[in-house]
């Protein structure tokens, strides 16, 4: 019975939460987003080697640590779920899950076009390439598996182990540059010391990256309020919150 | 301006990368709004529905 309680309490307190939050969100997401363009494309001045393709990294770069970030949060998520059984953290894990997918994807769609002009091939088999289109197969297994089952939480058990399972992948995509000899350059922002890039690059770049995470930020307070509609529209305070404006 | 949009000969590349990027974040946007409206919608709907089967009974 507590637990019956603590859970719906936890949902309604979430859901007010995520209401209040999202359009904040939304707003510095769109903020960041204008500021961090305007200096990656227009500021920024030109890589010495790259050229002006460089620039595909304001997108390339933000959309594959997302890809990254947000699967660490689909996993813990889901080890919560399994440990402790929130529905909460399920619906963070299956919300999160097309969000990320859909940031896997766009690293490894502007990656071919940057990779094609610098490199001469959209794709390559490398260590980095081929570990990142593996973390796009997880996302979409994890969907899969979430929808395959009649029971949904069957459905959420089975998919939430995968999360688990799959995070091993996430330490070899970052390594991936330093473990094998790779095509792909090496990490320059988060390398143990100074970043070998200068200012005038790296700060659109980290502005860019937040206004990424504040997308997500944004998308997850969206569907999990859809979530918690969708579950707990038995309960008193859901009733009051949809009926009160027209009584 | 055609200097900027021209991208030093990778035109290309470089603004479908940013339109690509564009045109997938606001599907995102897009679908995650009509989530949650057909959400709203549902469960105005069963709670209504829920009602009904309540008040004949008082």
């Amino acid at each position: 019975m507590y637990l019956w309680i603590h859970k719906l309490g936890s949902a309604r307190y979430f859901y007010a939460f995520a209401r209040v939050v999202a359009p904040w969100l939304a707003l510095l997401c769109a903020l960041l987003m204008a500021v961090g363009l305007y200096q990656g494309l227009w500021l920024a001045p030109a890589d010495y080697q790259q050229g002006e393709s460089y620039r595909i990294m304001y997108v390339h770069v933000p959309a594959a640590w997302m890809s990254m970030f947000v699967y660490v949060v689909m996993a813990l998520a889901s080890a919560v779920s399994l440990i402790w059984h929130i529905k909460l953290a399920d619906w963070v894990a299956q919300v999160s899950a097309p969000i990320g997918a859909s940031f896997t994807l766009l690293a490894l769609a502007t990656g071919c076009l940057w990779g094609k002009p610098m490199w001469g091939a959209w794709w390559v088999w490398d260590a980095r390439l081929t570990s990142e289109l593996i973390l796009l197969f997880l996302y979409l297994g994890y969907m899969a598996l979430s929808d395959a089952f009649d029971n949904p939480s069957t459905g959420a058990k089975a998919a939430a182990i995968l999360a688990l399972v799959g995070v091993v992948n996430i330490p070899i995509i970052h390594f991936s540059v330093e473990w094998w000899h790779t095509l792909h350059q090496g990490a320059s922002v988060t390398k143990l010391g100074k970043p070998s890039m200068p200012a005038s690059m790296l700060v659109p770049l980290l502005i860019m990256a937040l206004a990424f995470k504040a997308y997500y930020g944004t998308l997850l307070m969206w569907g999990v309020q859809a979530k918690v509609l969708e579950h707990e529209y038995r309960s008193k305070w859901v009733r009051e919150l949809l009926m009160g404006g027209k009584r | 301006m055609s200097e900027f949009l021209h991208m030093g000969g990778y035109a290309f590349f470089v603004w479908s990368s940013f339109g690509l990027t564009a045109v997938v974040l606001l599907l995102n946007v897009f679908f995650a709004r009509s989530a949650l409206r057909r959400a709203r919608l549902h469960a105005l709907r069963r709670i209504k529905a829920l009602e009904a089967e309540r008040a004949p009974k008082t």
